[in-house]
């Protein structure tokens, strides 16, 4: 009983993490049909950002219940910054070219904001641990968590929350929903695409910059932090359909739940879960599971 | 016509003149411009996440390395300015990217660069996929960090050596540490990297403990791949079967994000960590990391160097250099310029004080002994192409008047007693029981 309490739990802890991700790629998909390799660098940034930002916060001796804003304000301005930068600079030039034409420049992106990272905050490593330890511990069974964690699972719903109410239950959101189902429309009727375009963009890397920043005080902050959590993000969007919000909910879920099975009951099948996972669903369902079937336009 | 005859003897003669001006200033100025050098590709991970803990730290200290050479400033018997007079040129290349591209890197640095040796490769994946290539082109080529032992157990190489002793000692290191002070070990557990160096360490310490303490029992065999970053399922895994002692060989980023996730989460008061690669991690992680925790650094490095004037004279140039002290890549780095200077001006000797080719110089290296910061190392094993040197191992405490965690205990063990003997595979020395080993 108490493992399939602890695989639960790890399975949600690690789900959150990986859907605040995972949500931003999704979206920028949705939107853009953009898949987004740079995804993780901005992941990266948002964790480098918190580390300044926490960083400040200490040296202006705000309280340490602050570093929860200072990491919120990092996401922020991570996507203040540099998603005009990168979406009006770079690839607004490329719309409507090739799909792997987008796929090779996002991954230039990536190599570009590898180096970039280094350049601002060099190769060493940076430490914001302290956030981590502000919610105590909770003890479940044998086991001792961490209450950060449980912030994250917190954070992951509220974030899924704001996105589905925003793109459902407002009217931004309906216009972007509009340009979705079709730009061409959308456009004849007056909205201007570009502009739905960078503000998705713009959610999009907030939300990789959050997951980063929420992931800082977790890891030691150094190069080579966005490569990772790419992949599997991939993983999560393409089991739950590329630009499907519930998508990445139930694909985040899956993935957690594989991996946390795999690491109690077969550790050695770890890498392996997830991948078998995300095969049998495109076995069943090419596009993933919430992927609506579409119309080919003639 | 005999002004005409007149000018063209002119412009000939001026022609010629000019022509012979150039040719002398040529000759005259060729020495200084084309200073003959020793050029060396150092390829370690400059991006990617073993930039930060293994990579960097190993060029850095390379860097300071070669300064010293090249001034001439270095101690006796390295004192020679560069390589036996000749000024080192390096050329720095990224190990990041894969062994694929690292094959083509290498092609690069021999082919294009025209290094006359190279000097590289943290991955033991790399190690494994350069090695032959080197051999192949018959081009000199040093490993100096990567730890599989399959490189000169699985392979024979002219070319290509090793200057620092492979994974199996750290393993049955920490093994008789653990056993010379009677730690009651009934079960344990591992989590290792997914890859070459993770799969050998792991193997390694099963096979020491089983010699060690036949009734303990391993339990949890973790294979978190490599970059993972998140170890919260993992420190449940390990939580929810306690065993008396838990063994990783995780280093880097990996390192510090378990370190960071399980320390909270009392992972290392449940049970006695042991780690085999983690001296790197101190500095940076400081009173984050647990008191207790019983480490190795691949070697006698950094806190563990033994005390000598050559290793007071590194500490002091690297950590002037870069104001941290020098953990086990940069020494690692040092020990293999340290060798490849002493094998270039012995060839050089024996061959009238000229550069020596690739098959001199692999002579010259081949069963070479030498100090280094860190101890005598011998090339004394795979033919004489592959290092054994003495390693330590201690335990962390922070100390909060130094502001830094320091390590207690440190127990020195010689070369003879963890590494295998020239003439056995490490696997088999480990099942048949360590025998030859030294241990006094």
């Amino acid at each position: 009983m108490h493992v399939a309490i602890t695989i639960l739990i790890d399975a949600l802890t690690y789900a959150s993490w990986l859907f605040i991700v995972a949500l931003g790629l999704t979206l920028v998909f949705g939107v853009l049909k953009i898949l987004n390799i740079a995804h993780g660098s901005f992941y990266a940034l948002g964790a480098y950002a918190a580390a300044s930002f926490v960083g400040w916060f200490a040296a202006m001796k705000f309280a340490p219940g602050w570093s929860i804003v200072a990491m919120l304000l990092a996401a922020v301005a991570v996507a203040a910054l540099v998603a005009p930068l990168t979406e009006r600079g770079l690839l607004r030039f490329f719309y409507g070219r090739d799909e792997v034409l987008l796929v090779l420049v996002t991954y230039a992106m990536f190599l570009i904001l590898e180096d970039a990272t280094k350049l601002i905050w060099g190769a060493n490593p940076y430490y914001v641990s302290e956030p981590y330890s502000l919610f105590g511990n909770v003890e479940i069974g044998p086991q001792v968590y961490v209450g950060y964690d449980f912030l994250l699972v917190l954070l992951a719903v509220v974030v899924g929350a704001a996105v589905w109410w925003g793109l459902n239950r407002t009217r931004r959101g309906k216009i972007v929903l509009a340009v979705i189902h079709s730009e061409e429309v959308a456009a004849s009727m007056g909205v201007d695409v570009s502009r739905v375009y960078m503000g998705a963009f713009s959610v999009g890397i907030f939300l990789a910059a959050l997951g980063g920043a929420f992931t800082a005080p977790m890891i030691s902050v150094q190069p080579g932090v966005s490569v990772g959590v790419i992949i599997v993000s991939f993983a999560v969007v393409i089991i739950g359909g590329l630009g499907s919000i519930q998508g990445a909910a139930v694909g985040a879920l899956i993935v957690g739940l594989a991996r946390s099975f795999a690491v109690h009951v077969a550790p050695v099948a770890e890498l392996f879960s997830i991948y078998i996972v995300m095969a049998i669903v495109l076995m069943f369902r090419p596009e993933g599971l919430f992927q609506r079937l579409q119309a080919r336009k003639i | 016509m005999a002004i005409d005859l007149q000018r063209h003897g002119a412009r000939t003669t001026l022609r010629t003149g000019l022509a012979a001006a150039a040719v002398a200033a040529i000759a005259f100025c060729g020495p200084a411009v084309a200073q003959e050098t020793y050029k060396i590709g150092i390829v370690s991970f400059l991006s990617g996440q073993a930039a930060e803990s293994f990579g960097i730290p190993a060029v850095n200290g390379a860097k300071v390395m070669i300064e010293a050479f090249n001034s001439g400033t270095a101690p006796a018997p390295y004192n020679k300015v560069g390589f036996g007079g000749l000024k080192i040129e390096p050329v720095y290349v990224d190990e990041n990217g894969g062994a694929t591209q690292q094959v083509q890197e290498l092609r690069n640095l021999y082919d294009r660069e025209k290094v006359d040796a190279v000097v590289g490769y943290v991955g033991s994946g790399d190690c494994l996929a350069v090695a032959p290539v080197a051999e192949e082109m018959k081009k000199f080529l040093i490993l100096y960090d990567c730890g599989t032992p399959r490189i000169f157990e699985d392979g024979k190489y002219a070319y290509v050596f090793r200057t620092a002793a492979h994974a199996t000692m750290d393993n049955v290191a920490l093994a008789l540490y653990l056993k010379q002070r009677n730690v009651k070990v009934d079960s344990f557990n591992m989590i290792n990297q997914d890859y070459a160096w993770g799969q050998d360490s792991k193997k390694d310490f099963l096979l020491a403990m089983a010699k060690l303490y036949p009734a303990a029992k391993p339990a949890e065999d973790l294979l978190p791949k490599f970059g993972s970053g998140q170890y919260g399922t993992e420190i449940s895994a390990l939580m929810a079967k306690p065993a008396d002692v838990t063994h990783s060989s995780l280093w880097g980023g990996d390192l510090q994000a378990f370190i960071l996730q399980s320390g909270p989460r009392g992972l290392f008061k449940r049970t006695q960590v042991v780690l085999s690669a983690a001296d790197h991690v101190l500095p940076g992680l400081g009173d984050k990391m647990p008191d207790g925790a019983i480490l190795g650094a691949r070697g006698a490095y950094g806190l563990m160097a033994p005390k000598s004037a050559l290793n007071d004279w590194w500490w002091g140039i690297y950590q002037k250099a870069y104001n941290v002290y020098p953990v086990q890549a940069p020494y690692r780095m040092a020990q293999s310029l340290l060798g490849l200077k002493l094998a270039v001006e012995k060839a050089m000797a024996a061959n009238g004080g000229k550069k020596p080719t690739g098959e001199q110089l692999a002579a010259a290296l081949t069963n070479l002994e030498w100090d280094s910061p860190a101890g005598r190392i011998r090339m004394a094993n795979g033919g004489g192409h592959q290092a054994v040197q003495d390693t330590a191992i201690g335990k962390t405490r922070y100390d909060a008047a130094k502001k830094m965690v320091v390590l207690d205990d440190i127990q020195r063990f010689g070369a003879d007693c963890v590494n295998p003997p020239s003439n056995m595979k490490s696997e088999d020395w480990l099942k048949a029981g360590m025998p030859g080993a030294k241990c006094n």
